[in-house]
């Protein structure tokens, strides 16, 4: 690597000759404010924070967008840098709406914690302000422009990591403002829900549709049987609302504060999973066997989901039938569940805890009440739960270690590693392989499809034929991959899709972490790493294995595509018009 | 109704969606063909509604959120339609020392409008513009290409129901 010398306040530094000045002082170990910030998605230098002085320019430079070059001198502490990020910092909070004490991101705020940091105590402008209505409309999120400093994160993430592109910078000078076209309600326009836009914003302008009210309230119905499941993403971050370090495994310390909040039962979407693993397996081996549409496409994230009814209504077919796992459950626990419990479908309501934004919206979709009731009632993000356990008193770092309830707790390894990128394909090859081939795998861990990069690609030869999958996570990768085969360059018999780069595990729903942290630690490794930790740890690793999916087909569905299977645990697709107009 | 496409109702309609595809047509392939798309659109439309933006959007595959953003930026674009004669009313310094407020007051009155709109039987429509460079004859509007000076309120009405008079004809 070619480097290069510069002088840091004072201190003579070698880096590499890539490096911004940002990336130089933190080397040093010398923090420099930032706002509109965030590594590899929105560099732009637009917030101002992160000004510094550098020896021959004319005037301040922003530290996150400077490449360095040999013999640059910068001073990040002079007295005109310390002014000039006040000043900012106090412009920025004159047009801010600081309700901190009720906004959901107090504590976890980056402009809190920089008017902390820079020491203001007075914001000395006071003048116009511009008072805009929040929209509230869309079932996952929710925009609160008079939160918004205009540091464009959100506006990137959208734009250029998922290609879906529904928020812009819109109007200009004072008026200016992040909105859809048309100030159009989320609602309306192509939003797809991933909440990367959430989870990308500094402040509180972007956040979840809160229903933990909703939630409570069915606790505290004595007539209802009230269950939780929780997807695998959720036990690899919930640690981090908590103060635990990044990829914590809390498995026990979730079910334990679920019981205290007085959940029913408290059951593991994981064992979903392994159902959509024998539903989807099955799918995909007919579809190959009998020359069925191909490639055979996930369909477990409703991000995806809504991306592709928008922009590759071609592909609906493609689409795997089998609904996404938690509402696989859903559906299983207001028939076959209820039926073993002697209760009728109206008396059980359903809560799926969720590292995503877009179950929420898919939870409301009217196909998906199988029974005649909504399979899920109420889908709460990690961040929900957080708060619901907060507000309960209940401490999260010291519980009893409790289990995942039975019948239906008990899952396998390939139901947890969903959460991860690249899971979905390599739980569906531990099964397929062992169909197909009739034998049992001496490796089950195929490490081919782990990892972060944008599409993964495999060719695998199963039993005389040669499987060919990909992995994309993130539309912008699903986009480019689609493009790919439309236009007749790649072939594949399946193919993964997470909505969410990095898949569940990063999901919209999951821990905010700040710009500080995710700027230079990959969140998607940390807790990816996570799950398989947990998936090594499982007595079960294989789906078909699950003893509790084992019963439910002898006991209900018969078998994998059978004709109450479809009934309950698959579904269908529309085309999306992008911004009908009337 | 013949199409939000238009706000006079005429029956072109489908002509200048056909001349708006050969405005895209002829810069889709130049790098920046976005801003004279806009500018060539307006001039066909008057403005630029969804169904407009939608269209380039989908010809010139840039998304409809970043169109919506460039013509908001620029204030010669114009989301509102215009009537068939458009009202510019000076608020440069020399007008409005002269009395442009009450000038304008009096359009908004007369033909039931704020700025920015258009007259329901899309007639007129009404802005106020900075220093059109006429302060000798302050306070001043324009018509179409007509430019009236040394405006009285009162003279407001005559003027208005000269052009309402030429549509009758």
């Amino acid at each position: 690597m070619e480097m290069v010398n510069i002088t840091i306040d004072d201190r003579k530094l070698e880096v590499p000759f890539n490096y911004t000045i940002l990336e130089a002082a933190r080397y040093a170990n010398i923090a420099i404010p930032t706002l509109c910030f965030l590594k590899d998605i929105n560099e732009i230098g637009a917030c101002r924070m992160c000004v510094v002085e550098v020896e021959g320019a004319r005037s301040l430079q922003a530290a996150c967008v400077y490449p360095v070059s040999e013999g640059l001198v910068i001073k990040t502490q002079s007295p005109a840098v310390r002014e000039s990020r006040k000043v900012t910092l106090e412009l920025i909070l004159s047009n801010h709406d600081r309700k901190c004490l009720t906004c959901v991101r107090s504590r976890t705020c980056e402009l809190q914690k920089l008017a902390e940091e820079l020491n203001i105590k007075d914001v000395r402008f006071d003048g116009e302000r511009d008072v805009m209505p929040v929209d509230e409309v869309s079932p996952s999120i929710v925009r609160d422009p008079n939160k918004c400093v205009l540091c464009r994160r959100c506006v990137s993430v959208c734009k250029n990591i998922q290609t879906v592109s529904v928020i812009d910078t819109n109007e200009r000078g004072f008026n200016t403002v992040v909105s859809s076209a048309f100030n159009k309600p989320l609602s309306e326009v192509p939003c797809i829900n991933c909440g990367q836009c959430i989870t990308a914003c500094p402040v509180g302008a972007l956040r979840e549709k809160d229903d933990t009210d909703k939630v409570w309230d069915a606790l505290n119905n004595e007539n209802m049987h009230v269950v939780v499941q929780t997807a695998p993403a959720v036990r690899v971050a919930l640690g981090e609302e908590f103060g635990m370090p990044l990829g914590s495994r809390v498995t026990t310390n979730m079910i334990a504060s679920l019981r205290r909040l007085g959940f029913d039962k408290v059951f593991d979407t994981d064992t979903a999973a392994d159902l959509t693993i024998m539903e989807e397996g099955t799918e995909l081996i007919n579809r190959i066997k009998n020359g069925g549409k191909l490639p055979l496409i996930t369909s477990c994230s409703p991000g995806w989901i809504k991306f592709c009814e928008h922009n590759y209504p071609d592909f609906l077919d493609n689409l795997s039938t089998c609904k996404s796992p938690h509402q696989m459950f859903g559906a299983v626990l207001k028939s076959y569940y209820a039926e073993k419990e002697g209760k009728d479908p109206s008396e059980i309501f359903v809560v799926s805890i969720m590292p995503c934004t877009a179950k929420k919206f898919e939870a409301q979709r009217p196909e998906l009440s199988s029974t005649g009731y909504p399979d899920v009632d109420v889908v709460l993000t990690t961040r929900e739960l957080a708060r619901m356990i907060r507000e309960a008193g209940i401490d999260f770092t010291s519980l009893p270690v409790r289990q995942f309830d039975d019948p239906m707790g008990a899952a396998s390894g390939a139901g947890v590693i969903f959460g991860a990128t690249g899971g979905v394909t390599e739980a569906a090859l531990r099964t397929v392989v062992e169909i197909l081939e009739e034998k049992t795998l001496e490796d089950i861990e195929f490490k081919a499809v782990r990892g972060t990069t944008g599409i993964k690609e495999v060719e695998l030869e199963v039993a005389g034929i040669t499987l060919k999958a990909a992995i994309a996570h993130g539309t912008g990768n699903a986009r480019k991959l689609l493009d790919s085969i439309r236009a007749g360059e790649k072939e594949y018999h399946f193919i993964e899709v997470m909505a969410c780069p990095g898949g569940c595990v990063t999901g919209g729903g999951q821990p905010i972490q700040p710009s500080d942290v995710r700027s230079w630690i990959d969140l998607r490794k940390e807790r990816a790493a996570a799950i398989y930790e947990e998936d090594k740890d499982m007595a079960v690793r294989k789906s078909h294995e699950n003893p509790n999916v084992q019963k439910l087909y002898e006991e209900y569905f018969e078998k994998p595509g059978s004709h109450k299977a479809h009934e309950l645990l698959h579904t269908h697709y529309v085309t999306r018009e992008n911004y009908p107009v009337g | 109704m013949g199409s939000v496409d238009c706000c006079c109702r005429c029956e072109a309609v489908d002509e200048k969606k056909q001349m708006l595809l050969e405005v895209i047509e002829k810069h889709r392939d130049r790098k920046g063909a976005l801003i004279p798309v806009l500018h060539e659109a307006q001039e066909i439309y008057g403005y630029l509604p969804i169904n407009v933006q939608k269209t380039i959007s989908e010809v010139l595959d840039i998304p409809l959120t970043e169109i919506y953003g460039v013509v908001t930026f620029y204030t010669q674009f114009s989301l509102e339609p215009k009537g068939k004669n458009k009202i510019q009313v000076c608020m440069g310094t020399a007008c409005y020392v002269k009395g442009a407020s009450g000038i304008l007051d009096k359009l908004k009155e007369k033909l039931g409008i704020s700025e920015g709109e258009c007259t329901e039987d899309a007639l007129f429509s009404l802005e106020a513009t900075r220093c059109i460079g006429a302060c000798g004859l302050a306070p001043v509007i324009m018509i179409n290409d007509d430019v009236y000076g040394r405006l009285i309120p009162d003279e407001v009405e005559g003027i208005i129901n000269k052009y309402r008079n030429e549509e009758l004809k």
